[in-house]
């Protein structure tokens, strides 16, 4: 691999550095009595409120459509995902030093399905924390569940919900992306080199 | 003959009624065009702020109100030398030490004066001082929370009118007795008056960053009354100033007794020789007792301490530290303008409102202009400290405050009207009615250095018929008149809790920025608090029972309770676990004979409940918190004495 291409993808693997000091989903919940907002950021390793009480609130309303509380420390992916950042980290780190091409695609491949892994998983989780609700629940709408949407709008009974992909994610992609075009330069100035 | 002026007599009837209809016609249209003009001004569309807050004293409801100006919307009442059975204040274990006093638990005054604090001169938005006229208190008001987080009593005062005005910086608090008594107190014919009654002016020091108060110094004055004061601002810094009136030391009959001399006094008091004095030591010290309560932050809980003794000056021995200049019939407000040159004094009697010079006042000091001394105090020639008299300045002027454009505007409490002049020509420029008799009045920001000159607040002591009228008792008022052009012109009356007796504005973004939405459940150090529902508990000690429960939507843990017996005193320590903006929740159970309670989010309260009769009572929310409301209550049962009866609680078993 070039010097340029390799100096690409050791800036791809280091962006995912700033991944840890941002979220990576956003839930916005818009409701009536709540004009200040109020709504989550999902991290790596971590859920949290726009407001520094926003999850506890969010559990006490929902205990009334009886879903179970978010706990993020009963959250096995929030402790998994900062060691797969990191590993892939230190793969990129490794393939851009070796300057090893076939090392770099399946870097490539290997975070492409770890992306759809990690939606599905996320997808599943929101499935099951709407749809395993209390059946001594307080307010029972039949036909109801709860589940947020994945990305997009969804009205949950009084509350709309807006779920979208934040800062962390489009740095996972930018990174894809960077280390795709480390592979695309490398061949073109190999073919140059060829030509010449 | 004769018929023809009969006919012309009747001609002339009709005319008169014609004219008359037409002119009193002509008033009603003229009111309606401004009345729209006026609706516009005062109109703040729904959902939208006002552009100021404004604080009413309560007067004898001992309490302080915040509205919006210019709407004249409230929005709250802020007890402060009263209970509240609605929040439990006064009556709760963690509120009731607000109310002590040297005389045992006062629950109820008479709040006069509300005044911000400042820096450089002007209104900051951290604390608003109110005074208790009766048991001679100084209340800080937190406004952060709008509410009252710490009270002071004064001793050696008869009445604590003339307060709480402060400096600059709130270096101090000042207060001046209405009423003069022997210091210390003392069983003596009420006829050795004029031997044995005495004032006091009191300086209390406000900590810069916590706003705890303590009481720095007192000065030993002759026994007159004191009426109100005003700290100096820019050259006048160092000074503060004092009306008296009864300088005839009259004990009876005062109304007729007091009003009989020419001139009264200003007092004018340099604090900064004061300060001196106390520093090279010759304060003495007093022994006397009074008390501080003071909302501990961390537990949230009154705590009340105990004082001994106070520095006290005599003016005979600290020259320098004060004058008297003298003022016509019984001066009332005493008022200093932005640029702390002239200091304005209100004669209640008198038919000119004299305004008297700082710099002629140093001057007169320097040259010894004295036309006499008493008990050490020199008396300043009049001719030498008068800047000028406002003319006609409407019938017993009380009160004047400033717009910061030069003008004045003072109220006339008789000829119930507000005057406004200017400064330095003292000329009178326009006049509006009130309706009826203005006590003070507001400018926001009118007794700093820099007044929003563009509203004024005229705070009225009678209505009669201004509103729909409410039995023999009516409604008191506040009437908001636009200061922004050169007449003056009225845009609203609108009720007010109590008296309005004074009140203060400020700019809303100084103030609503701050304001606080929770208590932080981590940062709620209460003994008695719990964190969460498994930390709740029963506990009985001897004939007590502590009941530590906790609120959140919508339910009590424990809901169930029982094991209590008659003669059991049973402590309900309720701790909100929201953390949610505005949503407290409610306590109470059936027969409480007390108050119930308000707890604000990650707060704790406690209320005692001494059941009267056996049986099973319910208990419940009573702020509506949510749509299950209804259903957030409880059972506590009452077994007799001696039964066997086990302590069990519990929630959803």
């Amino acid at each position: 691999m070039t010097k340029k291409s390799k100096l690409i993808l050791a800036a791809a693997s280091m962006l995912l550095i700033l991944t840890f000091f941002f979220p990576i989903w956003k839930i916005n919940l818009e409701a009536p009595q709540y004009p200040e907002g109020i709504g989550l950021n999902i991290w790596l390793n971590q859920i949290t409120g726009y407001n520094p009480h926003d999850l506890q609130t969010l559990n006490g309303l929902n205990h009334y459509i009886g879903m179970k509380e978010i706990t993020p420390d009963s959250i096995h992916e929030l402790k998994v995902m900062p060691f797969i950042i990191a590993f892939m980290i230190l793969f990129g780190l490794f393939a851009a030093y070796k300057g090893n091409r076939n090392l770099v695609k399946v870097w490539i491949i290997f975070f492409i399905i770890l992306g759809i892994v990690g939606i599905i998983d996320f997808y599943i989780w929101e499935y099951n924390y709407g749809h395993q609700l209390n059946p001594h629940a307080p307010i029972k709408v039949p036909g109801m569940s709860y589940q947020p949407p994945l990305i997009g709008k969804k009205q949950l009974l009084n509350i709309t919900a807006i779920s979208i992909p934040y800062i962390s994610t489009f740095l996972i992609f930018v990174s894809i992306l960077m280390a795709s075009f480390s592979l695309y330069i490398d061949s073109k100035m190999k073919k140059k080199k060829l030509e010449s | 003959m004769k018929a023809l002026s009969t006919k012309r007599i009747l001609l002339a009837f009709a005319g008169l009624i014609t004219g008359s209809l037409l002119y009193f016609g002509c008033q009603e249209t003229k009111q309606i065009a401004s009345s729209s003009d006026a609706a516009n001004k005062v109109y703040v569309a729904p959902g939208t702020y006002d552009e100021f807050y404004a604080f009413f004293s309560g007067g004898f409801s001992g309490q302080l109100s915040v509205y919006g100006i210019p709407s004249g919307r409230l929005f709250k009442t802020i007890t402060v030398f009263s209970e509240n059975p609605e929040t439990g204040y006064g009556y709760s274990e963690e509120t009731k030490n607000m109310l002590n006093t040297s005389y045992g638990y006062v629950p109820w005054d008479d709040a006069h004066h509300p005044e911000l604090s400042m820096t450089n001169g002007v209104p900051d938005g951290r604390w608003i001082f109110i005074n208790a006229n009766n048991t001679t208190r100084v209340a800080r008001i937190d406004l952060k929370e709008f509410e009252t987080a710490e009270i002071i009593e004064i001793p050696n005062s008869g009445g604590n009118h003339g307060s709480p005005f402060v400096t600059e910086n709130n270096e101090y608090v000042i207060a001046s007795t209405r009423f003069s008594v022997p210091i210390p107190q003392a069983d003596v014919s009420i006829k050795s008056y004029k031997e044995n009654f005495k004032g006091t002016l009191s300086f209390i020091k406000v900590d810069k960053e916590t706003g705890k108060m303590s009481m720095a110094f007192q000065i030993l004055v002759p026994g007159y009354n004191y009426d109100l004061a005003h700290a100096g601002k820019g050259p006048s810094h160092d000074w503060a100033f004092f009306t008296s009136y009864n300088t005839e030391q009259a004990n009876s009959l005062l109304e007729i007794n007091a009003s009989q001399n020419d001139k009264d006094f200003v007092a004018a008091v340099n604090w900064k020789v004061a300060e001196e004095a106390i520093a090279k030591g010759k304060g003495k010290t007093l022994s006397t007792t009074f008390v501080r309560n003071y909302m501990d932050a961390k537990t949230q809980t009154a705590v009340t301490e105990k004082y001994n003794s106070v520095k006290i000056l005599d003016p005979k021995e600290v020259p320098g530290l004060i004058y008297y200049l003298p003022t016509p019939k019984s001066p009332h407000g005493v008022d200093v303008d932005p640029s702390g040159e002239y200091i304005v004094a209100g004669g209640k009697l008198s038919t000119v409102l004299p305004v008297h010079s700082f710099e002629k006042m140093l001057k007169a000091i320097e040259n010894k202009e004295f036309e006499t001394t008493i008990d050490g105090i020199p008396v300043l020639k009049y001719d030498k400290v008068i800047a000028g008299e406002v003319k006609d300045p409407g019938l017993g002027p009380l009160h004047t405050e400033f717009d910061g454009n030069g003008y004045a505007y003072t109220t006339a409490f008789i000829s119930s009207e507000i005057v406004k002049w200017k400064l330095g020509t003292w000329e009178v420029v326009d006049r509006i009615p009130t309706y009826y008799s203005p006590g003070h009045l507001s400018i926001p920001g009118g007794d700093s250095k820099k007044p929003w000159g563009k509203y004024l607040i005229a705070l009225n002591k009678i209505t009669k018929d201004r509103y729909l009228p409410t039995g023999p008792e009516l409604t008191q008022s506040a009437q908001l008149i636009d200061i922004s052009g050169e007449k003056m012109k009225l845009l609203l009356d609108f009720p007010t809790v109590g008296e309005p007796h004074y009140g203060q504005a400020i700019a809303a973004e100084l103030v609503q920025p701050n304001s606080q939405k929770i208590y932080k459940l981590e940062d709620n150090h209460n003994p008695f608090a719990v964190k969460s529902e498994k930390e709740t508990k029963v506990v009985r000690k001897g004939n007590e029972v502590h009941v530590y429960l906790t609120t959140i939507r919508s339910h009590f843990t424990p809901d169930n309770i029982e094991g209590i017996k008659l003669g059991d005193k049973v402590y309900f320590h309720v701790t909100n676990l929201e953390q949610d903006w505005d949503i407290p929740h409610g306590f109470t159970v059936k027969g409480m004979n007390n108050a119930e309670l308000l707890i604000m989010p990650g707060q704790t309260r406690t209320i005692v409940w001494e059941p009267k009769f056996v049986g099973v009572y319910p208990f419940y929310c009573t702020d509506f918190c949510s749509a299950l409301h209804q259903e957030m209550s409880g059972y506590i049962r009452v077994s007799p004495k001696g039964s066997n009866v086990q302590i069990s609680y519990g929630t959803g078993k």
